[in-house]
C-alpha cells in the first residue's frame, strides 16, 4: 500500500510542478519583453542627414541611434567604390564611425587620405575598407535611403539593399 | 466543513470592509450628478438657475438678478427649441457659413484667449440643438454666461450681431450636420473639440496641436516658447490653465468624465470650461481617444486575462487533487 | 581540514560540503506540523509567497523607474505603463500585491489572536510579526510616494508633519526628514533608497527570524493542544500517520498550502486584470501639485483604523492615541493575563473582546476614509475610544478567565 501511495503521490506533485513550470515559462516571455527595447527607441532609429553642403575631403560626423556616422565627401582623386552612395556627380563615403575592431572611433587624417583607430591602430581607406591593423572587415553601411540630396538613416533604400546582397556591408 | 465556515466569515469581513472603504466611502465623497445622455435642452441650465434663486432667496441677496438669470435660461432654451423645429436649407447655410470662416478657418491663432476650433467634424461630433444654441448665444450654450457681464463679450459673442435669423441658424446647422459630417477618428475627435485647451503630453500634443520632431534643440525649444505663449493666453482667458489630459481617465471615475463633459457646472460650479457640445457618439469618439493614450495596456488585459485565470484554476485543481493524495492516509 | 570520500552524486558531493540532507530534513521533511490545523495557517506561506511577487514585479519597474521629482510621474505612468512591454502588468501586479499584502498580514494576525499562538513560548513570533507588519507599513508608504502623483505628495507631506510631535512643534526633525521644507526631489530619492533597499532587507532578515522563531515552539493547532513533536513524529515515522498528531511540513503541509494559495492566486489575478482601481488610487494619476491639495486625501485602506484614531482628537491627544495605537498590539502576549492556549470560542469573554475588536477596526476604517463630518465623527470617536480601552479591558478579562 505504501509503495501505491508514493506512486501516486509522485504523479500528482509532478503534474502540478510541470502546470507550474508552464506558468514560468509565460511570465519569462512577460520578463523578457520587459527587458526589449523601448518603441520610442525603435521610433528615434531614424535620423535625416542632409549632404548637399558637404565638402570634399572634410569629415563630418553625425549621430544616429546612439552611433557616430561618418559622412565624407569624396574627391576627384579619391578612388571610387562600389560602397559609395552617388548623388549625381557626387560620391559619398557614408559608414558608421565605430572601429569593425573592438568599437574605437578612428580619426581622419585628411592629408593621408585614410582613417587612423588609435585603440589598436587600425586603418581604413577613404571607401572603408580595413587596410592595415587588426580591424577584420571594411567600416559598416548604415541602412539608408536616399531622398534627393538627403538621406534617411535608419531605412533601407534600393541602394542600401543592393550593397547589402552585393555583401558590401553588414 | 469546518474550513467552509471559517471562510464564510473571512470572506464576510473582507468583503464588509471592502465595501465600507470603496463603494460605500466614494459614494458619500462625491456627490451624485445625474447625466442626460448628451442631450441639450436646458434641463440641467434651468435647475442650476432655480438652485441659484433658492440660493439667493436664502442668503436674502441678489434675488432679482437670480431671478432674471432663470428666466433668462427659460427663454433662450425655448428659442432653441423653436429653431430646431425648423427646416434647415444646407444650400443656403453653406452661404452663410462664410461668416464662421472668418474665425473657423484651422489657422490656429489664438483669438480673444483661444484658437477657434476647427469645425471640420461639427455636423458629427456636435449635437445639433447645441449647435443652435452656440449660435445664438455661445455664452449662454457653453453654460459659462456667469462668466461674462454680457454674453456679447465672450470671444464668440459678436456672432449674435452677424447671425440675428431663425431660419438662418437652422441653415448653417443644416448645412454643418449634411457636409462637415465624414467619417472621424478619434485622434480627430479629440483635437477638435479638446486640444486647443488641453495639452496632452503622452500624446506629444499640445495646444497647438502635435509636436513636431525637430532636430537642432534651439527649434525645440523655440517650439516650446511658442507653446508657453499659448498656454499663458489662455490661461489668462481660463483663469487657470487647463490640466494636460494624458491620463485624465484614470484620474476620474467613468461616469465623472460624462457628467463633466456633458456639462462641467454640474461636476465643478463655477468652472471656466465650456460645455462643448458634444454628442453621444461625438463622446464616444473622444473617450475612446483618452483611453487610447491614457489607458493603452487594456486590450492586452482583457486578451491576457482569461488565460491567466484559467492558469490558475487548473493550478488549483491539481493542488487540490496533489493534496488529497497526499492527505489520504492521514485520517 | 575534513577528510572527503569520493561523491557518487552531486547530491552526495553537495551533502558532504552543505549538509544538504540534513537541511532538507531539519527544514522541510521533518519540520513537523500540527495535523489539526485549518487553511489559516497556510495565511504565512501565502504572505511569503505575495512578498515574492512584489519583489518581483518590483524588480521590473525598477528597471524603468527614474527617483526624480520631475521625472518619476512620467517614467511611471507614460514609459512603464505605455512603452515598456508588460510593463503595465508588472506595475498592476505590484499595486495589487502591496493592498492585498495586508489583507492576508491582517487575517494572518487575527488567526494568531482568535487561538493565541502568541502565547507560552510563541511570544518571539508574535514579536518578530509584529515588527514585519512595522516594516511592510513602512515599505507600503515609501512605495506609495514613488510614483509622485497628488496623493503621494499629499500623504508625504500629512505623515511626516506628524513627526513634528504636536505641541513639541520638531519641525526641524520634519524638515530632516524630508531633507527640504516640503517633501520635494531629496524626499522622493531617500524614500525610493528606503523603498527598493533598506526596508526590503529589514523585511527579508525579519522573515527568516520569524521562520526562525516557530522552529522551537512549533505552529499551534486548532485546539491549542500541547503536542510532545518528538513523540509524534516518531509515530509518523514509523507509518502510523493516522495515530500521529503530526504532519511533515514537506510534502503534507506544502501540499495543502500550495492549494490555499492557488485559490489566492485565482483571486489576486482577477483583481490584477478587472479591479485594480481600488489599489491604485485615481487621485494618485494626477501629477504631484504643491500648491493644491485633493479634495479628499486619506490614506490606503490598511492604515485607515489607526488614521482615524488620530483624527477625532485635538493634535494632541490625537498623537498620542495614535502611538498607543501603533504600539499596542506589540505588547499583546505580556497583556493576555490568561495561561490558556486555546481558540477564543472556549475562552468566554476573550471571545467577545475578540469580536468587538474585530468590529470595531473595521469601524475605524470604514470611517478613516470619510469625511470627518456630522455623525461620522460622533462614530469615529467612539470607535478610537473603544479601541483604546481594548487593551485595559483585555488584562481585566484575561485575569479572571477561568483555566481550562
Ligand atoms: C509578510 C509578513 C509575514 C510572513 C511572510 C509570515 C510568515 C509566517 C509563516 C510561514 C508562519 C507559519 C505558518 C502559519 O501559521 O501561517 C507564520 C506564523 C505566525 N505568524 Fe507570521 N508572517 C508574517 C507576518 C506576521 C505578522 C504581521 C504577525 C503578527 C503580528 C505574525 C504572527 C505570526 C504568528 C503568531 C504565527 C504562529 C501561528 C501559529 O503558531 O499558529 N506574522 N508566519
Ligand atoms: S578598436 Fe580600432 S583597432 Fe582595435
Amino acid at each position: 500500500m505504501g509503495k501505491n501511495v508514493q506512486g501516486r503521490r509522485d504523479f500528482m506533485g509532478m503534474a502540478l510542478g510541470g502546470f507550474t513550470a508552464l506558468g514560468g515559462l509565460g511570465a519569462l516571455y512577460a520578463m523578457k519583453r520587459s527587458w526589449d527595447p523601448l518603441p520610442s527607441v525603435k521610433a528615434a532609429g531614424f535620423t535625416t542627414i542632409d549632404l548637399s553642403a558637404a565638402q570634399e575631403n572634410v569629415l563630418n560626423i553625425e549621430k544616429w541611434r546612439g552611433k557616430p556616422i561618418f559622412v565624407l565627401k569624396k574627391s576627384k582623386d579619391m578612388k571610387p567604390d562600389d560602397r559609395d552612395i552617388v548623388i549625381g556627380e557626387d560620391r559619398y563615403h557614408v559608414s558608421i564611425g565605430l572601429c569593425t575592431h573592438l568599437g574605437c572611433i578612428p580619426a581622419y587624417l585628411p592629408d593621408k587620405r585614410k582613417f587612423l583607430c588609435a585603440c589598436h591602430g587600425g586603418e581604413f581607406d577613404t571607401s572603408g575598407h580595413q587596410i592595415f591593423g587588426p580591424p577584420p572587415s571594411p567600416l559598416e553601411i548604415p541602412p539608408f535611403k536616399i531622398e534627393g540630396t538627403k538621406l534617411v538613416l535608419g531605412e533601407a533604400g534600393p541602394e542600401f539593399q543592393k550593397m547589402l546582397d552585393a555583401g558590401l556591408t553588414v | 466543513m469546518r474550513e467552509l465556515k471559517i471562510l464564510a466569515v473571512v470572506v464576510f469581513f473582507t468583503l464588509v470592509t471592502y465595501w465600507g472603504v470603496e463603494p460605500f466611502a466614494h459614494s458619500q465623497m462625491h456627490k451624485h450628478v445625474e447625466g442626460h445622455g448628451f442631450t441639450y435642452n436646458g434641463t440641467a441650465d434651468t435647475k442650476e438657475a432655480e438652485a441659484g434663486v433658492v440660493k439667493a432667496k436664502e442668503s436674502g441677496s441678489k434675488e432679482a438678478e437670480a431671478q432674471a438669470k432663470l428666466e433668462a435660461k427659460k427663454v433662450f432654451w425655448a428659442d432653441v427649441e423653436k429653431i430646431a423645429q425648423l427646416q434647415g436649407n444646407a444650400a443656403n447655410g453653406e452661404a452663410a457659413f462664410a461668416t464662421c470662416l472668418g474665425c473657423h478657418n484651422g489657422s490656429g491663432v489664438n483669438m480673444g484667449g483661444v484658437i477657434p476650433p476647427n469645425l471640420d467634424h461639427a455636423g458629427a461630433l456636435y449635437d445639433k440643438n447645441y449647435l443652435i444654441a452656440l449660435i445664438k448665444d455661445p455664452a449662454m450654450a457653453s453654460n459659462v454666461d456667469h462668466k461674462y457681464e454680457d454674453t456679447m463679450t465672450h470671444p464668440m459673442g459678436s456672432i449674435k450681431t452677424m447671425v440675428t435669423d431663425d431660419q438662418q441658424i437652422a441653415d448653417i446647422v443644416a448645412y454643418m450636420q449634411e457636409k462637415m459630417a465624414g467619417e472621424v477618428t478619434s485622434k480627430q475627435a479629440f483635437d477638435e473639440a479638446c486640444a486647443r485647451c488641453h495639452a496632452m503630453r503622452y500624446a506629444k500634443t499640445t495646444q497647438l496641436g502635435d509636436t513636431p520632431t525637430f532636430k537642432y534643440e534651439k527649434d525645440a525649444l523655440a517650439h516650446k516658447i511658442k507653446v508657453i505663449e499659448e498656454q499663458e493666453m489662455v490661461k489668462a482667458y481660463m483663469g487657470k490653465l487647463p490640466p494636460d489630459l494624458s491620463i485624465m481617465v484614470r484620474a476620474r471615475s467613468e461616469h465623472f468624465m460624462e457628467t463633466f463633459v456633458e456639462n462641467p457646472q454640474a461636476q465643478l460650479p463655477g468652472t471656466s470650461m465650456p460645455r462643448v457640445g458634444l454628442s453621444h457618439e461625438g463622446y464616444e469618439k473622444v473617450k475612446a481617444y483618452l483611453e487610447e493614450v491614457g489607458d493603452p495596456s487594456k486590450p492586452a488585459r482583457e486578451a491576457i486575462g482569461p488565460w491567466v485565470l484559467l492558469f490558475f484554476v487548473v493550478f488549483t485543481v491539481l493542488a487540490y487533487l496533489w493534496k488529497k493524495s497526499q492527505w489520504k492516509d492521514l485520517h | 581540514m575534513a577528510k572527503f570520500e569520493k561523491a557518487n552524486s552531486v547530491n552526495e558531493w553537495l551533502d558532504q560540503r552543505l549538509a544538504v540532507e540534513t537541511l532538507k530534513r531539519v527544514l522541510s521533511t521533518e519540520y513537523w506540523i500540527p495535523k489539526d490545523i485549518n487553511f489559516l495557517w497556510a495565511m504565512g506561506m501565502v504572505l511569503a509567497a505575495t512578498f515574492g511577487v512584489l519583489l518581483i514585479s518590483g524588480i521590473f519597474l525598477l528597471m524603468y523607474y527614474k527617483p526624480d521629482a520631475n521625472l518619476a510621474f512620467d517614467s511611471v505612468n507614460y514609459v512603464i505603463m505605455s512603452e515598456v512591454g508588460y510593463g503595465w502588468l508588472w506595475r498592476h501586479i505590484h499595486g495589487v500585491g502591496a493592498s492585498v499584502v495586508f489583507l492576508i498580514i491582517y487575517i494572518h494576525m487575527f488567526t494568531g489572536i482568535y487561538y493565541g499562538s502568541y502565547k507560552k513560548g510563541r511570544e518571539l513570533i508574535w514579536l518578530s510579526g509584529m515588527l514585519l507588519f512595522v516594516a511592510f507599513s513602512a515599505e507600503a508608504f515609501s512605495g506609495y510616494m514613488l510614483p509622485w502623483g497628488q496623493m503621494s505628495y499629499w500623504a508625504g507631506m500629512v505623515i511626516t508633519n506628524l513627526f513634528s510631535g504636536g505641541s513639541l512643534e520638531a519641525y526641524g526633525l520634519v524638515e530632516w526628514i524630508r531633507g527640504d521644507y516640503v517633501p520635494g526631489d531629496a524626499f522622493l530619492t531617500r524614500f525610493f533608497m528606503l523603498h527598493v533597499l533598506l526596508i526590503p532587507l529589514v523585511i527579508i532578515g525579519l522573515i527568516v527570524l520569524h521562520f526562525g522563531t516557530l522552529r522551537i515552539p512549533h505552529v499551534n493547532n486548532q485546539e491549542g493542544a500541547e503536542i510532545d513533536f518528538e513523540e509524534a513524529a516518531e509515530l509518523y515515522k514509523a507509518g502510523k500517520k493516522k495515530e500521529s498528531k503530526v504532519i511533515p511540513f514537506n510534502p503534507v503541509f506544502l501540499s495543502k498550502d500550495v492549494f490555499v494559495m492557488g485559490v489566492y492566486f485565482i483571486l489576486f489575478f482577477y483583481l490584477v486584470f478587472y479591479h485594480f482601481n481600488f489599489a491604485m488610487d485615481p487621485v494618485n494619476f494626477d501629477p504631484a501639485d504643491g500648491l493644491m491639495t485633493p479634495a479628499h486625501i486619506y490614506p490606503e485602506w490598511y492604515f485607515l483604523w489607526s488614521y482615524e484614531i488620530l483624527r477625532p482628537f485635538p493634535k494632541d491627544p490625537g498623537l498620542i492615541a495614535f502611538g498607543i495605537a501603533q504600539a499596542a498590539l506589540f505588547f499583546l502576549p505580556f497583556i493576555d493575563r490568561s495561561p490558556n492556549v486555546a481558540p477564543a470560542h472556549k475562552r468566554g469573554l476573550f471571545f467577545v473582546w475578540f469580536w468587538v475588536l474585530i468590529v470595531d477596526m473595521i469601524v475605524l476604517t470604514v470611517l478613516g476614509k470619510l469625511p470627518p463630518e456630522g455623525i461620522f465623527n460622533t462614530l469615529g470617536t467612539v470607535a478610537a475610544v473603544i479601541f483604546l480601552l481594548m487593551g485595559p479591558a483585555l488584562i481585566v478579562i484575561t485575569k479572571f478567565e477561568k483555566k481550562l
